[in-house]
């Protein structure tokens, strides 16, 4: 019986973590918090069935490097980053703020999709 | 008696794995991933991943889709630009690296990933376009380097190691002479 349950825990202990958030989403914070607004959350799995990578990372000019980008409201507003489509022609307009800003508060920023090599040094 | 208790603990142990396994290949709700704020209005507007990925073509891992087939199949078909002075270029050459080494040589696909990306996402930053001019390490691409900075963190994980390395070595040496 003691070995069962030795045996139980070992199963516990090594059973796959049950993943948090969706491969590839990303945190974005650098502004949010220090504002007194929800960080961001951005899917990359629902806007990749819309768009190539290409589309936001050739385009629009995204760094492919979570934390690279400085994304501040001014820009979006302006057209860039995210303005090039959330501007209520292609997707909802900045005056969404909830949709996007839709993070849990506290959560920290990065890519948390709970990647399965259970992550690298630094992504 | 012992023996008994054994069987049902590798059963236990088999069934605590196997439903681990199961609810981790499930999508998650929004509310209960961990990231979206379960009190935010935008829960009940936001497509939840379940409904928009069960209809895609399934993986084995990741977001449990082939994105690649997903395009290929017509199930999808994202928008390659929205400037319309953009040039999209496709490159459908395959490109053979690591050849000899311990594993199976890399078949890197131009095709697959110029149906996603554009050749200067890439190029000559992260890549020379020279074949042989590109030190490739998979301690850099495990560091979300190279490679690593899409496979591990939106394109296919890195446990998938025999997609890439898919090429025998034996099949690129030259063919013995016939004595």
């Amino acid at each position: 019986m003691r070995r069962a349950l030795l045996l139980l825990a070992l199963a516990a202990a090594f059973a796959p973590a049950v993943p948090l958030a969706e491969y590839g989403d990303v945190v974005l914070d650098k502004r949010s918090t220090p504002n007194g607004v929800r960080p961001v959350v951005f899917p990359h799995w629902f806007h990749r069935i819309r768009f190539r990578c290409k589309v936001c990372h050739q385009e629009l000019g995204f760094a492919m490097r979570a934390g690279a980008n400085d994304v501040l409201m001014a820009d979006i507003l302006d057209g860039k980053f995210c303005g090039m489509c959330h501007n209520d022609r292609i997707a909802w307009g900045a005056d969404r703020c909830d949709l996007c800003h839709s993070g849990k508060p506290g959560v920290p920023a990065g890519i948390v999709g709970g990647a399965q090599t259970s992550g690298p040094g630094r992504w | 008696m012992r023996g008994n208790t054994i069987r049902l603990a590798a059963a236990l142990v088999l069934l605590v794995a196997a439903s681990a396994w199961a609810a981790a290949s499930l999508w998650l709700s929004l509310e209960k991933d961990g990231i979206h704020d379960p009190r935010s209005p935008a829960i009940a507007i936001l497509q939840q991943p379940a409904e928009a990925l069960e209809p895609l073509p399934r993986d084995t891992a990741g977001n449990m889709v082939n994105w690649v087939k997903a395009i290929d199949s017509g199930a999808i078909n994202p928008r390659t630009n929205v400037l319309p002075e953009t040039v999209v270029r496709l490159r459908e050459d395959d490109i053979i690296v690591s050849k000899f080494g311990s594993m199976p040589a890399v078949k890197f696909p131009h095709r697959a990933h110029t149906l996603w990306l554009d050749c200067a996402n890439c190029h000559e930053r992260l890549f020379k376009s020279k074949i042989g001019a590109n030190r490739l390490s998979m301690m850099a691409i495990l560091n979300g380097e190279q490679c690593g900075l899409c496979h591990g963190a939106v394109a296919f994980p890195l446990t998938e190691c025999n997609r890439c390395h898919s090429v025998p070595n034996a099949s690129l040496r030259a063919p013995r002479p016939v004595p």
